[in-house]
């Protein structure tokens, strides 16, 4: 019998959505319910997971199909974590457009359910099963705004994109199994001395459908045009949480089965990780939509994350997942300053409409400064500890071109924040917009601001967090 | 554990920013609002003369050291002083109130956030004076370019936006190079610590590129030519306040930055960039006096006159004599105080005709007398005459350039020439002549606060030029520390 406890969090958290998709369809009016039950719900997962697996040494379940280790445990609970803020801000935002329905939440479980099991895999079998399941609730999601055209258009882009990239990524999969003989990760390690030009074939592919995932250039296409479309709660679901899943996944695929071909695939990572610095930080330069702009924006972040992945090295890996931390803290912010931009019920989302923001809303335009700056790495803000980190394990590894090109990126990238700033700041001021915000709006934009300018007195901790992710 | 007299320097000043954030900002309050600001920059500025007297010039050690770890085996906040950075901080605390005071006439708008923004500046820059970790170093310089942003581009001129963001992308492109340098020393040498780096030297494999990388930040910082450009139109553009704080503090990071790393860390390299420097240098005396004398605008003739002055400083500093490097401290320090004064006397013309045009002015000698006398004094100053400041730091700088390239010397002495006459023709166009703008008659007198500045300024250029010792006795034991370090590590080639 398999010890089922460490599964825990996942067989609660689908056992939640089936209930609450019961009680959604059966009782009438049970919208708040369903919303409050939901973020209960990943409240509960949260702790569960954090009780039951956060202690426990790496162990294997299922035919070794799933594994449960620290980092598994830590990138679930980020990802719970984040999944509560999201659901929580975007409540008023849904009830401006009338859109608020109880499968939205139920669609976001969903999702995070299927980020875990990615989280969980080691088994390509797994692995796929888990990113279906979150990409089929993203596609929802996208359209979730179904009577505005741009929404439809960004889930069905999206959706077509998607369902490529999942092909490319099977037929990866199905390279590597007709190799190895094996779908588990740790076969496929022991497997690996004989057909090596093989299984690199099967590594480019899977890697092309986790690039599209986290949208690292050349695979960024649907990002701008699905940021924009999707109504704004959902795209800051999609610039924050399917990320950490995916970048752990990443990591948890080219470590455990692929480490000894690294010399094949770092150069392939490198190649991404500069093309997604570059281009997001040139391709946003010239965009009017905030949201749009937040998608080049991340597409260059991603670009960041990607270069710790790249070093090759345990401090590689973990100044990664503390970029991506970070990067989700600046974004969550960045998004509660967006949502906060609403006048008689229109939300405004043209960099134009930033105008003047300093005087209207002294506040909102500082802690939106706060978060800008520290986007663009400046010191003494959260981001510039993200990328020091990163650059710290790239430089150790003696990759100093792809540390030159991407500190060089971050000076283009600086323009575009700082036109921003410039916006808010410098131009002449609009009309007010509304300020009654919900409290959660308020709390989220508070808390991530405030952390990120006070980081830098206690960097230690984050460190420490990370400091226990071995996986080489 | 002492007192921590550093830490509190640093931290004073935010503290007061901290505290006008809080207090509401209407017209009432910003009158209470300038008097918080005034009181903690002047409290500090008492505490940095404390400190002075404290220091004790013998000893080329750092003094009043304190560490703490602050990331985990990466990195401390390590902060000391010697005989180099003290004086900085002098400077800056110094120049801070007097920054503040002279707020009242020219900023009109959001005065507290202005506060707050100088008040924090003030902060980062006391910390990258007194730093002894690269990467605290590093974090002080860069932030300093958020606050000095928002002040240009908040409460400038016409231009402003232009130039608010040529001053941070050009800095900023400078700087991530020397964080590529500071992570590479790191990874060599397991540490950021400058006084171990100091000890244990750095691979002389790496030195060239390492010194390169941080030449580029302070080169752009400095600003050196062809580097400078940025320097004009952020002056320009800038209130007056924010052209004092740059001129006079902003730009001596760079020259103290040259002196504690390039020379301190890489003295291989730096031998071996010296004609590199110098040949900038000698580029940047000549060729931006030369352009100085064609300007027709009073802040941007001082910009360029503060790039050939630089120019100086920079000479002076790879001259590695010990008047040299003396003379460039001097020189920084004189020029911090007439920079900042004469900017302020543009300022106080400008609050009146609002006009920094030099051909809208011409005879207000009888109008103003007052300004005219100080002004002279500043722009004799400004050209070294013997008996002010800046007097002393050129003679230095020029003594020891003598002494290790004899044709270097000779040009840089022709910038003196120049800088004369730069200086005496526009005060002659703007004080002196016929006086045919007739509105130039409204103008009034300096008051209370404007001569309360200017003669505060004015004191220590006489002052220290005619007894420069309290200065030269500060920095000479760490001055000829640095050198002997520096030929030592150069005969041992570490």
């Amino acid at each position: 019998m398999e010890n089922l406890q460490l599964v825990l969090p996942e067989i609660f958290l689908s056992l939640s959505i089936m209930f609450l998709l019961i009680l959604g369809v059966f009782k009438k009016n049970s919208l708040r319910l369903v919303q409050s039950l939901s973020l209960a719900v990943l409240i509960v997962t949260a702790v569960i997971t954090f009780n039951e697996t956060i202690g426990v040494n790496e162990t294997k379940l299922f035919n070794n199909s799933i594994i449960i280790d620290y980092l598994s445990s830590l990138m679930k609970i980020i990802t719970l974590l984040a999944a509560f803020l999201v659901l929580t801000i975007s409540s008023n935002y849904l009830k401006t457009f009338q859109i608020f329905k109880i499968e939205y939440p139920i669609l976001i479980l969903s999702s995070v359910l299927g980020m875990m099991v990615m989280i969980n895999s080691n088994d390509l079998i797994v692995f796929y099963m888990g990113l279906e399941l979150q990409s089929l609730a993203l596609y929802v999601l996208a359209t979730f705004d179904r009577d505005q055209i741009k929404s439809s258009e960004a889930g069905l882009k999206y959706f077509v994109l998607s369902a490529l990239s999942s092909g490319l990524l099977l037929y990866g999969c199905s390279l590597i199994y007709g190799f190895t003989g094996s779908t588990n990760f740790d076969v496929i390690a022991n497997q690996l001395n004989s057909n090596e030009y093989a299984l690199t074939f099967g590594i480019v592919f899977i890697l092309v459908g986790l690039a599209f995932k986290i949208s690292a250039v050349p695979f960024h296409m649907w990002a701008p045009d699905v940021y924009e479309g999707s109504p704004t709660s959902v795209t800051l679901f999609f610039t924050m949480v399917p990320k950490i899943a995916a970048l752990t996944v990443f990591i948890r695929f080219l470590y455990v089965p692929f480490l000894n071909l690294i010399d094949q695939w770092q150069m392939i990572l490198i190649f991404l990780s500069i093309a997604s610095m570059l281009f997001g930080a040139i391709a946003a330069i010239g965009q009017t939509n905030l949201k749009r702009l937040v998608a080049y924006s991340s597409i260059g972040h991603v670009g960041y994350a990607l270069a710790g992945v790249a070093a090759g090295t345990n401090d590689g890996i973990q100044s990664s997942l503390i970029y991506i931390t970070i990067y989700i803290l600046m974004n969550l912010g960045l998004f509660s300053c967006l949502l906060m931009l609403k006048r008689d019920n229109k939300y405004y989302e043209k960099i134009d409409d930033l105008s003047g923001l300093s005087k209207n809303h002294p506040m909102l335009a500082l802690s939106l400064l706060i978060i800008l700056f520290s986007l663009a790495g400046i010191p003494p803000l959260a981001g510039f500890f993200a990328k020091f980190y990163v650059f710290k394990a790239v430089i150790e590894q003696s990759m100093y071109f792809l540390a030159i090109v991407g500190l060089l990126s971050t000076v283009v990238a600086a323009f575009y924040y700082l036109r921003l700033i410039k916006i808010m700041y410098f131009d002449e001021q609009k009309e007010k917009y509304d300020t009654d915000h919900g409290f959660w709006l308020k709390f989220s934009l508070t808390a991530s601001t405030l952390l990120i300018l006070i980081y830098f007195i206690f960097p230690s901790q984050l460190i420490e967090v990370v400091s226990r992710i071995n996986i080489i | 554990m002492n007192f921590p007299i550093l830490s509190s320097l640093i931290l004073l000043p935010s503290i007061g920013a901290l505290f006008l954030f809080f207090t509401k900002s209407d017209k009432k309050n910003n009158f209470t609002g300038k008097y918080v600001a005034l009181f903690t920059s002047a409290v500090n500025f008492f505490l940095s003369v404390y400190l002075w007297i404290l220091f004790d010039p013998t000893t080329p050690d750092f003094q009043f050291v304190e560490e703490r770890i602050w990331i985990k085996d990466l990195i401390n906040y390590k902060v000391g002083v010697d005989g180099i950075s003290i004086l900085f901080i002098l400077l800056t605390t110094f120049i801070t109130p007097l920054c503040i005071i002279s707020v009242n006439n020219s900023i009109k708008d959001r005065l507290s956030e202005f506060l707050i923004a100088v008040l924090i500046m003030e902060s980062f820059m006391i910390g990258v004076f007194c730093s002894l970790d690269l990467v605290i170093f590093y974090l002080f310089f860069e932030a300093g370019l958020i606050p000095m942003f928002l002040i240009i581009g908040i409460w400038g001129g016409a231009r402003r936006v232009y130039s608010a963001f040529k001053f941070f992308l050009y800095t900023l492109l400078g700087s991530v190079l020397m964080l590529v340098a500071i992570i590479t020393i790191y990874w060599l040498n397991g540490t950021t610590d400058v006084v171990e780096l100091y000890n244990s030297g750095i691979d002389i494999k790496y030195q060239n590129l390492l010194w390169l990388a941080f030449f580029s930040s302070f080169a752009v910082k400095t600003p050196m030519w062809p580097v400078h450009t940025w320097l004009p139109d952020a002056h320009v553009e800038a209130p007056t306040a924010g052209s004092v704080l740059l001129a006079a503090i902003l730009l001596k990071m760079a020259g103290y930055g040259f002196i504690r790393f390039s020379l301190g860390l890489f003295p291989v390299a730096s031998e071996i960039f010296t004609p590199l420097v110098y040949t900038l240098s000698v580029i940047a005396i000549i060729f931006t006096s030369l352009i100085a004398l064609m300007q027709e605008d009073m802040k941007k003739l001082i910009a360029y006159s503060s790039v050939a002055h630089m120019g100086y400083v920079t000479l002076g500093i790879f001259t590695i004599q010990q008047q040299g490097i003396e003379g460039s401290i001097i020189q920084m320090i004189s020029h911090g105080l007439v920079s900042a004064a004469l900017f302020l006397c543009v300022g106080v013309v400008y609050d009146r005709m609002h006009s920094r045009l030099i051909n809208t002015y011409g005879g207000i000698v009888s109008i103003i007398p007052k300004y005219s006398i100080l002004f002279m004094l500043f722009t004799l100053a400004a050209l070294g005459l013997p008996g002010t400041s800046g007097f002393v730091g050129e003679f230095l700088i020029l003594m020891g350039a003598f002494k290790d390239n004899f044709l270097v010397a000779v040009i840089a002495s022709l910038g003196v020439i120049i800088g004369a006459a730069y200086m005496l023709w526009l005060y002659k166009r703007v004080v002196f002549g016929k006086l045919i703008n007739t509105d130039l008659k409204q103008m009034f007198d300096l008051n209370r606060s404007e001569l309360f500045i200017l003669s505060c300024l004015a004191v220590p250029t006489l002052f220290f030029g005619f007894y420069p010792d309290p200065l030269i006795n500060t920095i000479e034991v760490s001055i000829s520390d640095l050198i002997d370090q520096y030929n030592f590590k150069l005969a041992s080639k570490t």
